[in-house]
This record gives C-alpha cells, sequence and structure tokens, in this order.
C-alpha cells in the first residue's frame, strides 16, 4: 500500500503543473489588470510611469514564455510568488487562510456526515414513512436551495430573531462563531449524503444476499452491521470524498457572506483585482487538496472492501 | 434651486450639526466602536503606500497621520503635523514649523527627518507606490523616479522641528499633503514592515488583523495634543464586503455603523427607528458616462449634447438609485468650491437631443456602445435604463459588461467608445480641472481625450493664481466650458449614506469619502452593548 501511496503522490506532480500551465495562461490572455486597478476606482490619476514601475516590479514587462518559465522554476521551488497587492509572499497569505478554511471545511462535512448517514440509513430503513418522506423533501430542498440565500435565512432566525449567535465574523475561531457558516456550508453536503445513503442502502436492502441473510435469521442490528453497512460503505465514502475535496472552493459564497476569513474570499478578491500570483497560489492549494482526499478515498476503499486491491 | 438647497441642507446635517448635536450631550470616554469597511472582503496591506484601495485607508486612518489634515466642514485642508508654515513670495518654499509634541506608536519622537524619509520612501521607484502622485510636486521627485538621485533635493531639514519644502508649482501642497495614502512614518522602522506591523502617528495603536475578518486598535495614549485625545478604547474595523451580511449584522446591533447601498437606503427610510440614525453627504464623485471625443462621431459635441438631452436623469435617480443621489449639472460637485450655482445643467428634451443629431448630420441615428461593471448605482444597470430614452433621441445605445478591473484597464488604455464610471470630482477643484487639460495624459485622468484651448488657458492661468476665490472663479468658467462641451453625460453626483447606532456620536458627513471617519472624534455613550459601552 505504501508504494500505491507514493505512486499516486507523484502522479499528482504533472497534474498540478498541468492545472498551474492552465491557470497562467487563462490569466495571462484574461483583459484586465493589477497596474489598472490602481485608479482606486476612478478616485485619482494612474500615471503611465506607475504602471511602468509595477510592471517592472513584477516582471510583468517580459515576454509571456520568460514570465512563465520563471513561474515554473519558482514552483519547482515551492516559491508560489509575491502578492501584486500586499507586496508579501502567496505562501504567507494562504498560510494566515487554509486554518479558517480546513475550520469551515470539515465542520460542514462533520455536520453532514453525523446528520447526513443516519438520516439517509433511518429513511431507507422505513422507506414511504413520514420519517423518509420529510428526509427526502429536506434533501430536496438542500440540494437546491442556494448557499447564500440559506446562509442569510440562517442569519436572520438565529442571529437577528433569536439572538443566538453572532451573525459574522470569525471571533478568534471561536466555535459560536463558525456554527452558522459550518451549518450554511454543510447543507448542501448533509442533503446529498442523506440521498445517495438511502439509495444506497435500498439497493443493498433488495439484494439476494440480504434476502438470504433474512432467510437465515439474522438479526436486523447484525445484518445492518455485516451486510448493509459494508456493502453501502463504497458509495458514501465516493460521495464524500467528492464533496470534501470540493468543499474548499465552494465555501467562497460563504465566507463572503460570513466575513470568513478563508481561502476562497481571498481568491475572490484577488481575481478582482488582479492579483495573479495569489489566484494561482489559492486555485493550486485547493487542487492539491482535492487530490490528495481523492489519494485517501482510494486507500479507503481497500481498507472498507477486500474485493479492492491497491496495485 | 430647491434641489441645491436640499443639498446644502444635507450638508449642513451632515458636518456641522452632527458634531454639535453630538457634543450638546455628555462625552462619554471609553468603549469598544464595531466600525465596518464595506469595499471588500479583505484589507489588501496595512501599508497605505502600497495600496490604491479605500478599503485600506479606512484601516490607515486609525493609525497614521500625514502632514495635512482635511476639514470637512471648511472643505479645505489645515495643518495637522506642523503648527506654522512661512510661504515664499513665489509660492514654491514652504518652511514648516514641525508640532514637538507628537510621538510615533513605538516611542520614537517625531522630527523633520520622518517626513523626508517618508516622502523619499514613496518618491523611490522601487517601492512603485501609488501615492506618488501626491508628492510629484516636489521639487527633486523627477530625479528620484528617473534613477539620478535617491533623496529629493526640495527636502531640507533646518532643525529637528522645521522643514523646509521647495515645490515645482506654486498650486496649495495641502490638498496633496494631507491625503492618508502620503502619511509619515517613523524613519527608524524599516518601511517594509509597515505591512504587517504598521506603526504610526495616529490616535489607535495597531493590535491584530485576522485577514479577510477584521483589524483591531487599542488607544495610543501618546497621541498629541490635548484635546485631540481619542473617546474610544478600542476600535474594531470589521471587513464585511456584503450588504446584506451588514444589514443583518447592523440590525442586530454587532456593528455600530454600515454603509448602505440604495436599496437598502429606501427601507432604513421607511424604518421608524433605522430612519433616526441616517448621516448624508453628498460626496465629491461624479457619476458619468465619457465619451472618447477623438472618435466620429462623439469628436462633434452636437452629438454629445444629443446624449445629454436625450436622458431623463431625475427619472433614473428617482426610480433605479433610490434618490441616493444628486442630479448632476456638470463635472463640478455642488460641494465643490468652484460649483457655479447659476448653472443649468441639461433638461430631459428628446425632440432637442433629434434635432442636434440631425443638425450633426446623424439623421439616422448613432450607435452608442458602452462599457459598464455591474455597479447598481453607476454601471450596466443604468445604462439597460437609458436605451430605450435614447432610442426616441435615435440613439442606439447598448452595453458591454465588463468586470470591474476590465473596465479600469480599459478606460486607463483608451480603449472604449463610451464608458460608464464613478469619477473623484473634489476636493481640490485645481486638481480636478487638471483632467481636461490637453497635456494631461488620457491615462492619468483625461480618459475622454478632452481637448479645448480655452480650457487649457483657464488652467493654466488657475494654477498661477495664489488668490483663492480668483481661482476658483477661473475653474469655474472651465466647469461652464466643460459643460457646454460635454466630453461626459453628467448624470449624478453621488449621495453617500451612513446608518449609524444610536448610541454613536461624533460621525462627520465627509464629502470626500464617507466611510473615511476621524475614529478620535467618535464616542459611544452608555446604552451601547454591554460587550462595548464605557465601563
Amino acid at each position: 500500500m505504501g508504494r500505491y501511496i507514493l505512486r499516486r503522490l507523484l502522479q499528482m506532480i504533472p497534474t498540478l503543473l498541468a492545472v498551474a500551465a492552465l491557470i497562467f495562461l487563462i490569466f495571462s490572455v484574461l483583459p484586465g489588470s493589477f497596474a489598472g486597478t490602481m485608479t482606486g476606482g476612478g478616485r485619482r490619476a494612474l500615471s503611465p510611469e506607475l504602471v511602468a514601475q509595477i510592471n517592472a516590479q513584477f516582471g510583468l514587462d517580459k515576454p509571456l514564455p520568460v514570465r512563465f518559465w520563471d513561474y515554473l522554476v519558482r514552483l519547482a521551488q515551492f516559491d508560489l510568488g509575491t502578492s501584486f497587492r500586499t507586496r508579501e509572499p502567496v505562501v504567507d497569505l494562504i498560510a494566515a487562510r487554509i486554518w479558517p478554511s480546513l475550520q469551515l471545511a470539515l465542520s460542514a462535512m462533520a455536520l453532514a456526515v453525523t446528520v447526513g448517514i443516519p438520516l439517509g440509513f433511518l429513511a431507507a430503513m422505513r422507506p414511504g414513512s413520514l420519517l423518509d418522506s420529510i428526509t427526502m423533501i429536506g434533501a430536496v430542498s438542500g440540494l437546491s436551495m442556494p448557499q447564500f440565500w440559506l446562509g442569510l435565512l440562517l442569519m436572520y432566525v438565529f442571529a437577528l430573531q433569536l439572538g443566538w449567535l453572532p451573525s459574522f465574523g470569525y471571533g478568534d475561531g471561536r466555535l459560536r462563531n463558525l456554527i452558522l457558516p459550518a451549518i450554511a456550508l454543510g447543507f448542501a453536503p448533509l442533503a446529498l449524503l442523506a440521498r445517495t445513503t438511502r439509495a444506497g442502502v435500498l439497493e443493498v436492502m433488495g439484494s439476494d444476499h440480504i434476502r438470504t441473510a433474512m432467510a437465515k435469521g439474522t438479526s436486523p442490528a447484525q445484518m445492518i452491521r455485516w451486510h448493509v453497512l459494508r456493502n453501502v460503505m463504497v458509495l458514501i465514502v465516493t460521495t464524500l470524498g467528492l464533496q470534501i475535496g470540493s468543499l474548499l472552493g465552494q465555501a467562497l459564497v460563504i465566507e463572503k457572506l460570513f466575513s470568513w476569513p478563508g481561502l476562497g474570499s481571498l481568491m475572490v478578491d484577488s481575481v478582482a483585482i488582479r492579483d495573479i500570483p495569489v489566484v494561482q497560489g489559492t486555485i493550486l492549494v485547493i487542487v492539491l487538496w482535492f487530490l490528495v482526499i481523492n489519494v485517501l478515498v482510494d486507500v479507503i476503499y481497500a481498507v472498507i472492501d477486500p474485493r479492492i486491491s491497491l496495485r | 434651486m430647491i434641489m441645491r438647497a436640499t443639498i446644502g441642507a444635507l450638508l449642513l446635517a451632515g458636518t456641522a450639526l452632527c458634531a454639535p448635536a453630538a457634543w450638546a450631550q455628555d462625552v462619554q470616554r471609553g468603549g469598544t466602536l464595531n466600525f465596518t469597511a464595506p469595499y471588500g472582503s479583505s484589507v489588501g496591506t496595512l501599508d497605505i503606500t502600497a495600496s490604491a484601495e479605500v478599503q485600506t485607508e479606512i484601516v490607515a486612518h486609525a493609525m497614521h497621520r500625514s502632514l495635512y489634515k482635511w476639514n470637512p466642514e471648511t472643505g479645505k485642508p489645515e495643518p495637522d503635523l506642523f503648527t506654522d508654515v512661512t510661504i515664499s513670495d513665489d509660492g514654491l518654499v514652504y518652511t514648516y514649523k514641525l508640532r514637538d509634541d507628537a510621538v510615533f506608536h513605538n516611542d520614537k519622537p517625531f522630527t523633520a527627518d520622518d517626513v523626508i524619509y517618508s516622502y523619499n520612501r514613496i518618491a523611490t521607484p522601487a517601492t512603485a507606490s501609488p501615492s506618488a502622485n501626491f508628492i510629484s510636486r516636489i521639487k527633486g521627485f523627477e530625479d528620484v523616479q528617473g534613477g539620478s538621485a535617491t533623496e529629493m533635493s526640495g527636502l531640507k531639514k533646518i532643525d529637528n522641528h522645521t522643514l523646509e519644502i521647495t515645490f515645482t508649482a506654486s498650486q496649495d501642497p495641502g490638498f496633496d499633503l494631507m491625503q492618508n495614502y502620503v502619511p509619515i512614518y517613523p524613519s527608524n522602522v524599516e518601511g517594509d514592515t509597515q505591512a504587517t506591523q504598521p506603526v504610526g502617528l495616529g490616535p489607535f495603536r495597531f493590535v491584530e488583523h485576522v485577514p479577510g475578518s477584521r483589524v483591531s486598535f487599542e488607544r495610543f495614549e501618546g497621541f498629541f495634543g490635548e484635546d485631540d485625545q481619542p473617546y474610544l478604547d478600542r476600535l474594531n474595523i470589521l471587513i464585511m464586503g456584503e450588504a446584506a451580511a451588514r444589514d443583518v449584522a447592523f440590525r442586530n446591533q454587532e456593528i455600530d455603523v454600515s454603509v448602505l447601498g440604495s436599496q437598502q437606503y429606501q427601507e432604513y427610510q421607511a424604518d421608524p427607528d433605522l430612519s433616526k440614525g441616517l448621516l448624508e453627504v453628498a460626496e465629491l464623485f461624479t457619476r458619468v458616462v465619457g465619451f472618447d471625443t477623438t472618435k466620429p462621431p462623439f469628436d462633434d459635441k452636437r452629438v454629445r449634447q444629443a446624449v445629454n438631452y436625450g436622458i431623463d436623469k431625475d427619472l433614473i435617480i428617482d426610480r433605479l438609485v433610490k434618490g441616493k443621489a444628486f442630479p448632476a449639472v456638470g463635472f463640478m460637485p455642488t460641494t465643490s468650491p468652484a460649483f457655479d450655482p447659476d448653472a443649468q445643467g441639461y433638461a430631459y428634451d428628446p425632440e432637442k437631443a433629434k434635432a442636434l443629431l440631425e443638425e450633426a448630420g446623424h439623421a439616422d441615428g448613432i450607435d452608442l456602445p458602452v462599457i459598464a461593471n455591474q455597479n447598481e448605482s453607476w454601471g450596466a444597470p443604468i445604462v439597460e435604463a437609458i436605451i430605450p430614452m435614447l432610442a426616441k433621441a435615435n440613439i442606439r445605445a447598448s452595453v458591454e459588461p465588463v468586470e470591474n478591473a476590465v473596465l479600469e484597464d480599459r478606460i486607463t488604455a483608451g480603449n472604449f467608445t463610451a464608458f460608464i464610471w464613478s469619477l473623484s470630482s473634489g476636493p481640490d477643484p485645481l486638481n480636478i480641472l487638471r483632467c481636461f487639460y490637453s497635456k494631461t495624459a488620457q491615462s492619468a485622468c483625461n480618459y475622454t481625450k478632452f481637448s479645448n484651448p480655452e480650457v487649457d488657458k483657464l488652467y493654466e492661468a488657475a494654477q498661477q493664481e495664489r488668490d483663492e476665490a480668483k481661482r476658483n472663479d477661473l475653474i469655474r468658467q472651465a466647469d461652464g466650458i466643460i459643460r457646454e462641451e460635454a466630453p461626459y453625460w453628467f448624470f449624478n453626483y453621488n449621495k453617500a449614506v451612513m446608518a449609524h447606532q444610536p448610541w454613536v456620536h461624533g460621525l462627520r458627513g465627509n464629502p470626500q469619502e464617507l466611510a473615511i471617519q476621524d475614529y478620535d472624534k467618535i464616542w459611544i455613550d452608555d446604552t451601547a452593548p454591554a460587550d462595548r459601552k464605557p465601563q
């Protein structure tokens, strides 16, 4: 397994390089420049000298191939460059944002797992029941509801009306500040997990080996533990992996709404002002996160299903 | 006339009345103010000399001071870090007697060395500072920028508290040197560290920056001046770019002030409680559609005038901008000292617009493609609204929506037929007139490539004029010509609105930018929430 993991980790390198090249090229041809934003939105005159100085300082006056080569060389040295906007190393900016981002993403997933999977199981055990109907209505709502709107709704109810929780802010990472953004972010994966779990359990429950087990007199608890859970776990882990992987990138709406200092809001602000090194850095981190989660999911497959071997 | 009277009343309410009303109560010391920075979800850098963003300025104003300061009541710069100044007969040499009671947050006493260090640092090309424009009239600036010198020859230390600055033009340097973008940094601190550990002369000392969330400060006990001691113990500037989130937080009393958009303005006005805490001011911003005056058919002033006659701006301001703006008469706003109170703007007259087009040889009509961002008050929604109006005048307007960075890039590169934007129109009217001077580069604010010999002459004369009233008169004349030449469709002057909680006092209607407040003048009373009220 160790060799497999090493091989998968090495396979990430060309993927990351391809992503890096793509981001570089996209932002090189995209209209708009960092120097152009120095008018402060029409508030001040922009001198040609300043534009030349900014372009010289950040190497933007060099030909595209030279800039691309410089970028790759820096990347090979784990140097993500310097932010145009803050003039600080991009690594430092990302380091300051990565923990709040992970806090939010992992909390949202913890909520989705602890509520979504049991709900899906319970609904599947009693198909057509009131609980099943409520769960599925909730799941459809959760999947179709825009995050922004849900976030506002949560703010309105739990902050404004009930006064239980703060409506915004990081608050030094306190739990009470985390609850609302985590619910807003975690609701869609929760709904998806509940739906997936229900569908998976229903499928397994209808299979021949379950009928055989039931005919043999296996107790419901044993049947769920040994036959249903193990079979449905591959499906759940796949869904879970995809959701965790994409959550860092998806969080930007919630981060902006709740003034949560994560990677998503940093990326959006950086795109707006064409702070290209920061955009490249944040996207690379988000892609890296996705790839690492994928490797983990593959490893977990082998652990939960002996039929899957890792070579 | 009624409109102007209303603006005057608003300004009065925003500036003069606001503060005295607050002082009528017993001032209370202490407490924490939760202020908001509404222009984005982060503060780029804490070094204001490396930024052109208002978001950074909101933060910088708490901890830094410049040589001059802006007085929103008089609309003029006034001394801040100096007590006296002597001006040479030719108006080029200023000898400043600097304050001897000012101390930086790191306990370093303020001296002439700090001013020289700060200005030279901004001028150095290696810093690529967007603040450089503000010190470009100091003698020797060009040499430093060109690399032939490392220090500006126009900065001369006489003694620790006497500084001589030689300028290359006799224009009042106060408007430039009062900017928050040219703060005085301590000369014993490496400039680069200002981005993360800022040290200044301001009333509040930096405590913590949680990127994307907040910047926190505490009162600086060593702040200069007996009467200028800040009232608040702590100041949190909360980064909240999302208007809907600000609204909930304000109603939930988690924040003490909020800057309102047009939709919220209408809702707050309608609310009996919230409407009591609205601070309004006519800001020095003019919203316009700019034409490339060198490109046919917009090289003909009759065509440009036709666009001005072809739009019912009052209707747009009423319906779309929800009354959160004042109809523009010309470029200089009503709050500018160079505004002409007798000036008449373009009234809505589609027939006249059509006639002007025919007279210009465009009986078949013209196309007007406008690049615009998504701003609700001066972006694509406004262009969408003027399309049917202009159609009646045979002008086929269309909108090309672009991202803000693209808009700025295309405008400064001259890559447009027309654009819609919000442009600074103050506080220094002479500096604004420079944007209509034919020798000003297109990218450096002469966006419409405007060229008029009469305006050039008036600008040059105003530059030489030392008497303020006469200078403003010259600028007023130039503004009249610009109004007639119509390089822009003059849309509106922004009405900025700030909502504040009932326990907040001392806010001032700053027409430069309402979100920039003198935090040392603000105090809160004991009706504030328990975690923030004075103890």
